[in-house]
């Protein structure tokens, strides 16, 4: 037996391992194609070092800058690496196989940093809170080992701490993001998976008022997120007895049937197609899972609402793009060739998320709460796109993800500024005539709702558009009249809000408009330009993603 | 490259909505003013477009393409055809009117916005919040998206700004309601965001249908362009199923059956035009709505002819069942605004009724009908709004005798009643004799049940007319105003245009005749008896 039986990830390679040992041969990493991941998770780590080693008063600073300075490059190197053509022509896999560089990848790491860059101005916001004792407190917890209510926390918060670790968990997370729908190997793919999940538990708990909502939420969040992670695991386990591998390209190929070879310790299990579907299904469920989609969306209100509101904004749109991409990969990549098996599963998938999402938020009265079931029936709009399987679904769901994404970023940063005696005011029986008081806020908070009731010229529209049209195209005709019917049930929700904003009398105990810093503003304004960008001239991101619509394998 | 004269008479109000809701928040006249400008402007540019355009040349003419968002195959495709031209005359000419007549309708009033009763002393919000600008931008963005659906010879161009235009309407509706409400303050706010949700939804879910159908027909024809898909049809390049036209048919009726509205989709319509103020519920009847009826003609009967002709019978008994019952309810309110939205109900039926009788006589009398109700429904509404402005109640009951102390009012309530009952001599009695000659030349039974609706239009008319201006005046009404310059500046030249399209309707049949001929060539429909140019 050869060790390439046992690490399948090396198969090509280890071929003749059977020579001495001293020829082992370092892998070949392809710095250049894997910088923008190295560049963000070189810059988490260098502000965990900033936590060591700066002055506390000089943190926040110094870690906005690092944090900025590295999504920017970052960003920077994706738009390097496109204009390359390592979206198109020059495509391939790096790392060893590990990873793949391709126009899905590169688009939603794009697109990830961006958000990320977007989420980091209102994680570094200061100006919404009241000041503590004389101190500018942001929207996280000053000491999250404080227990709530304790003396230490009152201490903390008299101290002026603020809990700066937020931003090298943010890094974390966006870097793991950016793996997770390039991963070209299960095991990348789990590595990735938990690497921006952690840091999402994390920055679930940390919230500064309301903390056992917050602390609930996290736990919640986490326990479930475990499960998901272990079915994940377990189908990963599963699909390599029934490959003899882990990496993408072959588990296709053992799919379609092209390879012939069987690994003598595998030989019990391999091509057994049990093992095949289970695992299948098993990791899809977890992406499902992270995703949002029915029935794995039980986290979601509960998450979206105790988690303080920049995290929920970051975690609602990036964890979505990284993990349809990510779905996308697998789909497309590792199991064409059982399309037929999960396409039926998928369609009812779809149809329940678009149908439950849309009526359950009909009920909600929290606008966090509402936002999470809406995120749900976008889900279920984004599968449509999935189902496709066709190029048009790939480039499809890009669009949509990007669209969506800064329309949901933009829109949670509008929640944090709407505030009460107790933070933010979330109910929306507070939102009453808002449209009186600040009239601007609430106009761009409609543009954010109709982008997500998806009227024309919003980029709502078009991204429904594509998916609906991809979908259609692909055979799916009755999901798509689900999907506008559903449509139309969420408009509903959608139009309610904006009702109370602008024609109820406003409560004289409302809320207020806090007056954020430029930060707050610009990743409001970004929200929003995108979203009428997008909406009124897509053409351009439409064919970017087009063209950055084809996996290599 | 030539002036793009049909974008231009779209651009033109879009921008003068921007501008007018850019206005500073003390300047509240200029903004009036710069939006009366603009949609005079506006009408010049349309009556240019009506210059230019040959009746005889071309069945879409004043074309326009430009590339929009090609990986959808939308062109920004702009085109008009006669009824194209007509009902951008209408609604070009209408919207000044709507904008003089609501001069004051969106003042701020004494009582709201309510000051905020301390809690918020940093709050400014009457410096921000300007309502009377936003009203005069909202119509003429309404203006531009009607205009440019009117225009649009691509179908997703056109299901854009036919969707869109819901959101300017809906917080025209929603936001500036009739002063004049029973209930106060509180129950008007309340049912005028239900009035306002009410005509979202019902819109909204007509519109998102028809998008399931606007994308199914993307896959089954490979384009977007009307002319280009009829085209393909007529020379039997395009084959599509039975079913599947049938289908998209229905998603696409669907949806102009809830604009126009048919009954059982009207419901949205009597509550909506009770709420907003009067020149809004002329906006809404007059000219949105119009949008509707007329979709019907160019793109059910356009895309789908097997679909239509196979649709006529439940199409029909549809439009009698909104004649009758319409007419029917009309008699029965006792709210003078709800009362006009039921008699549209039973005029739209009419218009709907031209459209599927599938004759040349039926379908110039809808196109006809579509302007001639559009500017009828404007004169009686607009003088009902100047009266319940001036008592502060809808109710019929609240007037009386108003003739003795306003007969100016009392007239110009007099003319748009008797061109609501289509009195020959006024504009609706041409279309409505059109409409039921084409309904009698082919189905003679639809045309007797149809008549009945000009019966019940004299009851409904004339005892309107009865209960609030003859009789003795109420004590209330003693001292009511009679029309004053500027109401009479609205209403005057509306009555005229009756008046003369009434006695000589001529150039606007010219204008519709031969684009009706093309559309009942698309349906391959021919009139069964030798042509009947009732109209000369």
């Amino acid at each position: 037996m050869s060790a390439s039986a046992v690490h399948g990830l090396w198969t090509d390679l280890a071929a003749p391992a059977a020579e001495p040992i001293a020829r082992i041969q370092a892998p070949t990493i392809e710095y250049a194609q894997l910088s923008p991941v190295l560049i963000v998770i070189g810059a988490a780590v260098l502000g965990i070092l900033v936590e060591a080693f700066v002055p506390r008063r000089a943190r926040h600073y110094t870690q906005l800058f690092v944090a900025g300075v590295a999504l920017a490059a970052g960003f920077a190197a994706v738009v390097a690496l496109s204009v390359s053509g390592y979206a198109t022509t020059e495509a391939g896999i790096a790392a060893e196989g590990a990873l793949a560089v391709d126009g899905p990848a590169l688009f939603l790491q794009g697109v990830i940093l961006l958000v990320g860059l977007v989420a980091l101005f209102t994680f570094a916001e200061r100006r919404l809170d009241p000041a503590a004792h004389g101190n500018r407190v942001d929207s996280f917890a000053a000491q999250a080992a404080s227990v709530p209510g304790s003396d230490g926390e009152k201490a903390a918060v008299k101290a002026g701490f603020t809990t700066t670790e937020v931003f090298p968990l943010l890094m974390f997370a966006v870097g793991g993001m950016m793996v997770f729908p390039a991963a070209n190997d299960l095991l990348t793919l789990f590595i990735a998976l938990e690497v921006f999940s952690l840091p999402l538990y994390l920055l679930c708990a940390l919230a500064r008022r309301r903390r056992l909502l917050s602390q609930e939420a996290a736990v919640k969040y986490f326990l479930l997120g475990a499960f998901a992670s272990a079915f994940t695991l377990f189908g990963i386990a599963l699909l390599y007895g029934y490959a003899g591998s882990v990496s993408y390209a072959r588990i296709a190929q053992v799919v379609e049937g092209t390879v012939k070879e069987v690994s003598p310790a595998l030989a019990g299990t391999m091509g057994n197609d049990v093992l095949l579907l289970l695992g299948a299904a098993l990791v899809t469920m977890g992406l499902l899972f992270k995703v949002g989609a029915v029935p794995f969306h039980m986290w979601t209100p509960d998450v979206y609402q105790g988690a303080p509101t920049p995290v929920t904004g970051f975690m609602a749109s990036a964890t979505k793009v990284a993990a349809f991409g990510a779905l996308l990969r697998l789909l497309y990549v590792v199991l064409p060739g059982l399309r037929w098996d999960w396409r039926p599963v998928m369609w009812a998938v779809a149809a329940v998320t678009m149908v439950i999402g849309a009526i359950v938020a009909i009920t909600q009265t929290d606008i966090k709460r509402l936002l999470a079931y809406s995120s749900i029936a976008h889900a279920g709009f984004i599968l449509a796109g999935v189902i496709a399987a066709k190029p048009e679904g790939i480039s499809s769901v890009l669009f949509y993800l990007a669209a969506y994404s800064f329309v949901t970023v933009g829109a949670f940063a509008v929640v944090t500024l709407v505030r009460d005696a107790g933070g933010e005011a979330t109910h929306l029986s507070k939102w009453a005539g808002l449209g009186r008081r600040s009239p601007l806020v609430a106009a761009v908070f409609a543009v954010f709702l109709l982008a997500f009731a998806g009227i024309p010229l919003t980029s709502g529209f078009a991204g429904k558009f594509a998916v609906f049209k991809a979908a259609a195209e692909g055979g799916a005709a009755p999901l798509v009249v689900v999907g506008v019917l559903s449509s139309a049930v969420a408009a509903f929700f959608y139009i309610r809000v904006i009702v109370l904003m602008f024609f109820s009398e406003p409560t004289p105990e409302g809320p207020t408009v806090a007056v954020p810093s430029p930060l707050t503003t610009t990743a409001i304004a970004v929200g929003a330009a995108v979203t009428v960008v997008l909406g009124v001239a897509p053409q351009y991101f439409l064919d970017l993603a087009t063209s950055a619509g084809t996996f290599v394998r | 490259m030539s002036f793009p004269l049909l974008t231009a008479t779209a651009v033109l109000p879009a921008l003068g909505a921007v501008a007018t809701a850019a206005v500073p928040a003390a300047r509240r006249t200029a903004a009036k003013w710069l939006a009366l400008l603009v949609s005079l402007a506006t009408l010049v540019l349309a009556a240019v477009v009506a210059v230019r355009f040959e009746p005889g040349g071309a069945r879409y003419q004043l074309t326009e393409t430009y590339e929009w968002i090609p990986a959808f195959g939308v062109r920004w495709e702009l085109g008009v055809d006669g009824i194209g031209v007509a009902l951008l005359l209408l609604t070009a000419l209408l919207i000044p009117f709507i904008v003089l007549a609501g001069w004051h309708d969106a003042d701020p009033s004494p009582s709201s916005p309510p000051r905020s009763s301390g809690g918020h002393p940093k709050e400014n919000a009457n410096n921000r919040w300007r309502p009377t600008q936003g009203f005069f931008a909202l119509i003429l963005m309404v203006e531009a998206m009607v205009i440019l659906s009117f225009e649009a010879t691509d179908v997703f161009l056109f299901y854009i700004f036919f969707e869109a235009m819901l959101i300017p309407m809906y917080f025209l509706i929603g936001g500036f309601g009739d002063r004049a409400h029973q209930g106060g303050e509180e129950a008007a706010a309340t049912q005028r965001s239900y009035a306002a949700v009410k005509f979202l939804l019902y819109n909204l879910a007509g519109g998102l249908i028809m998008l399931a159908a606007v994308i199914g027909l993307y896959v089954a024809a490979g384009s977007f362009s009307l002319p280009d898909i009829v085209a393909a049809r007529a020379s039997g390049e395009l084959e599509m199923g039975t079913n599947t036209e049938r289908l998209l048919f229905l998603g696409f009726f669907l949806a102009f059956a809830v604009k126009a509205p048919l009954w059982p989709l009207h419901t949205w319509l009597p509550n909506a035009m009770g709420e907003a103020t009067a020149p809004v519920a002329v906006l809404i009847t007059a000219v949105v709505d119009k949008v509707g009826t007329f979709a019907m003609l160019r793109f059910c009967l356009g895309l789908f002819p097997e679909a239509s002709k196979w649709a006529t019978p439940v199409v029909l008994v549809l439009a009698l069942v909104s004649i009758v019952y319409g007419a029917l309810l009309a008699v029965g309110q006792r709210d003078i605004k709800r009362l006009v939205a039921y008699a549209s109900i039973s005029h739209f039926g009419f218009i709907i009724l031209g459209i599927f009788v599938m004759t040349s006589q039926g379908q110039s009398g809808a196109t006809l009908y579509m302007v001639n109700h559009g500017i009828s429904t404007a004169a009686l509404m607009l003088v009902a709004g100047f009266l319940i402005s001036r008592r502060g109640s809808r109710l019929i009951a609240d007037y009386g005798g108003v003739q003795k102390v306003a007969p100016v009012l009392a007239g110009t309530f007099l003319v748009g009643g008797l061109a609501t009952l289509s009195l020959p001599g006024l504009a609706p009695f041409v279309s409505e004799f059109l409409v039921l000659v084409g309904a009698f030349a082919r189905y003679p039974v639809v045309g007797v049940v149809a008549t009945f609706g000009i019966v019940l239009a004299a009851l409904y008319t004339l005892v309107l007319y009865q209960r609030t201006m003859t009789g003795p005046v109420k004590p209330e009404l003693a001292k009511l105003p009679d029309l004053r310059v500027r109401e009479l500046a609205v209403v005057a030249p509306l009555i005229a245009l009756l008046i003369f399209l009434g006695v000589y309707p001529k150039p606007l049949t010219d204008l519709v005749n031969p684009a009706v001929r093309h559309t009942m060539s698309d349906v391959q429909e021919h009139d069964p008896e030798p042509e009947v140019e009732a109209a000369k």
